[in-house]
């Protein structure tokens, strides 16, 4: 088999003392490409952002495992060197630094010490993704997502993505505020990483995203837990149904985390 | 004062000083208002900053006389990286207060442009520097400082730039502190006549560290009508000397001050850049940034005061504290009656790396007059812990994560600096001073 695994066994976790994730069960592999969907406010972004360790998050109880090993006891680069990578719903501004200024260091973070990307190919790298995700060059020169548009910031994400290569790429709401053009352009990005050594994680509230880029498996969050699961056709269900089925089949009346 | 520089020198030693410098008569007389000034006038007290126990007063005043150099080549390596070596620059160099090396473009020269360390201009232009030399701007008599100031002047620079000329390439100085023991009283005036334009870049460097010195550095600057000077600076002082830096200017009609201050000493510094926008539509921006390590203390103040009706403030000061460093930030925009339309913001912002290091912000708008617009923003915290997850999240470990961001909480006044080596050099200095 080739590609990475993650692995997310029972996963419990509390945001500010309240319990967000109620046992969370998911395995990704390499080549696979899995979508969670939900209503607003079932932690699909608390599933992603406790997966990369977001200091907020507290993990009380479960395991996340990449090819075996403890993801729980790593630090946040040691997590992005471990393979991970997640393209946030909502990424930092960083005032005075550069866009590429933060990918060169991010690419060398990966290289190991001595080693750096040489200057002239990092430019090719960086200017040949951005041609592919038809950004404005000048954007490597402004500091990173400051005043970026909602699409930018989106764009810059699949951007860090492509010049990163991880083995799991976990996407969390990328198709949010963006037009049909900059969704068909994401897609492209996206599935232009499509090999069977690349696993991804797509959270998504549409179908739209999904029809450029065709999930393996489908799931859908509530409550903080994964309900259901199944192929690509249930996205074709939501979408022309809706969550109302699901809860009923569950005897979910407030699919929100709730107390 | 506790040693009390005062009983150290007398009026002998003051005319003899400015008698072997060939000074004019009326810079000998100065001295000596400023000499008896300083017998009775007050330290200066700055504001929420306890002074009594700096020491002003241990230090040489006059520096056996440094050799020129007749070639960059000759400076040393540290003082060499300063300097853009490829192209001859507008560029002046003071060693232990006396000038080792000056070169002037040939378009500089035939335009009238006068570049020329103090001790000569007093020669030269006696009148000129008299016009502008502790009158208008800085005063000998506001305290102490300023009046010892006037009597022990040691070193500096007079650049003067005539109506209608606008010098491309930057103007440099660079003032450079070897003797161990020795204080800098060095004094810079910068005089930018109707539609003229300059840079000017300076730096204070001292190549020693623990020995007990002073410096005490005026610098005015005079921008008149329709006039743009641009001014950045890198101190670098040595952390066993105590610094008082006062930075004034003064823009008439549409005139435009722009300030982008390196503030990176390590030893005890009263820090003030004030500018006053007396004519309308003047316009002023004050940057400056910090970095406070060790156990040194610093006082930090902007101030603008807007006179002119439509003019424009705006104060940006960034700080860095780490170890047991103590700073306040005060940041002061003042309007006064008749400045109608007139503009103050400020911006002032400190970031704390240990949780020993104490910053403060402080900032103050004086507001006399209706119609005007002002706003301030103030706030001292620590770095974003989401900011270094975003960053850490792409693999950058946190030490190299913490430095982007402290790099890019400064990069508003490094990004000014006109001159690359010197831009390079603030760089590598704040690299230093925060790891
Ligand atoms: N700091 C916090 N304190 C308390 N509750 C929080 C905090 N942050 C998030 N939550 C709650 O956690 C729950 C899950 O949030 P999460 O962001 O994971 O939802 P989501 O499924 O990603 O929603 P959306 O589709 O709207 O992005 C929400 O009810 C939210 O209000
Ligand atoms: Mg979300």
């Amino acid at each position: 088999m080739s590609g990475s695994t993650l692995e997310i066994r029972n996963l419990h976790v509390e945001i500010e003392g309240k319990e967000i994730l109620k046992g969370v069960d998911l395995t990704i592999k390499g080549g696979e490409f899995h979508a969670i969907m939900g209503p607003n406010g079932t932690g699909k972004s608390t599933l992603a952002s406790a997966i990369m360790g977001h200091p907020k998050y507290e993990v009380t109880k479960g395991e996340i495992l990449i090819d075996g090993k403890d993801v729980l006891e790593m630090e946040v680069d040691e997590r992005a060197k471990a393979g991970l990578f997640l393209a946030m719903q909502y990424p930092s501004e960083i005032s005075g630094v550069t866009t590429s200024d933060f990918l060169r260091s991010s690419i060398n973070a990966h290289r190991e010490e001595g080693d750096e990307i040489p200057l002239m190919k990092f430019i090719k790298e960086m200017d040949n993704a951005m041609d592919y995700l038809e950004m404005d060059k000048n954007m490597s020169q402004r500091y990173l997502n400051e005043g970026f548009s909602g699409g930018e910031k989106k764009r810059n994400e699949i951007l860090q993505l492509m010049l990163l290569k991880p083995a799991i790429g976990i996407l969390d709401e990328i198709d949010s505020g963006l037009d049909i053009d900059a969704l068909k352009v994401v897609s492209k990005g996206i599935n232009k990483l499509r090999n069977e050594n690349f696993g991804c994680l797509i959270i998504t509230h549409y179908q739209r995203l999904l029809n450029y880029v065709t999930p393996d498996y489908v799931h859908v969050m509530m409550q903080g837990r994964v309900v259901k699961s199944g192929g690509p056709e249930l996205v074709d269900r939501l979408e022309s149904e809706g969550y109302e089925w699901i809860k009923e089949e569950f005897g979910i009346e407030d699919e929100t985390v709730g107390e | 004062m506790s040693a009390e520089v005062t009983t150290r020198f007398d009026k002998a030693y003051i005319e003899a000083y400015s008698d072997k410098n060939n000074e004019p008569d009326w810079m000998k007389a100065f001295r000596l208002t400023g000499f008896e000034k300083a017998l009775t006038l007050d330290m200066p007290k700055p504001d929420k900053t306890r002074i009594t126990r700096w020491d002003f007063d241990s230090f040489e005043h006059d520096a056996v006389k440094s050799n020129a150099i007749n070639d960059l080549s000759e400076l040393p390596a540290d003082i060499q990286k300063f300097v853009d070596l490829k192209e001859k620059q507008n560029l002046l160099i003071l060693k232990d207060n006396h000038l080792i090396y000056k070169h002037a473009t040939e378009g500089l020269m035939n335009n009238g442009v006068i570049f020329t360390d103090l001790n000569t201009a007093l020669k030269d232009h006696p009148e000129l520097v008299k016009a502008y030399f502790m009158t208008d701007a800085v005063t000998i008599d506001e305290h102490k400082l300023t009046a010892l100031h006037a009597a022990l002047v040691n070193g500096g620079a007079f650049v003067y730039v005539p109506k209608n000329v606008v010098v491309e390439e930057p103007l440099q100085a660079i003032f450079w502190q070897d003797q161990k023991d020795l204080a800098l009283f060095n004094h810079v005036i910068i005089v930018a006549e109707e539609n003229s334009e300059l840079t000017y870049v300076e730096n204070y460097l001292a190549t020693h560290d623990e020995t007990k010195a002073v410096a005490n550095v005026i610098a005015e600057v005079f921008a008149k009508d329709n006039a743009k000077i641009s001014f950045g600076s890198v101190d670098n002082f040595a952390h066993g000397t105590t610094s008082y830096i006062n930075r004034r200017g003064l823009a008439e009609r549409d005139a435009k001050i722009e300030w982008a201050l390196g503030q990176m000493n390590d030893g005890n510094t009263i820090s003030e850049n004030i500018t006053h926008l007396l004519g309308d539509s003047s316009v002023c921006y004050a940057k400056a940034v910090s970095v406070g390590r060790g156990d040194q203390i610093q006082n930090f103040t902007a101030k603008i005061v807007n006179y002119g009706k439509h003019s424009d403030g705006m104060i940006f000061q960034h700080g860095v504290m780490k170890d047991k460093a103590t700073a306040i930030f005060h940041g002061i925009g003042k309007i006064v009656r008749g400045g109608t339309k007139a503009n103050a913001e400020q911006e002032s912002r400190v970031l704390m790396l240990s949780k020993d290091a104490r910053g403060d912000a402080n900032p103050i708008l004086l507001i006399d007059e209706d119609d005007v617009t002002a706003g301030h923003a103030a706030s001292v915290g620590r770095v974003d812990p989401v900011q270094l997850y975003y960053l850490m999240s792409r693999g950058i470990s946190q030490q190299e994560a913490e430095r982007l961001i402290i790099h890019g909480f400064l990069a508003p006044v490094v990004n000014e600096i006109p001159i690359k080596a010197v831009r390079e050099q603030l760089t590598d200095v704040i690299e230093r001073k925060v790891n």
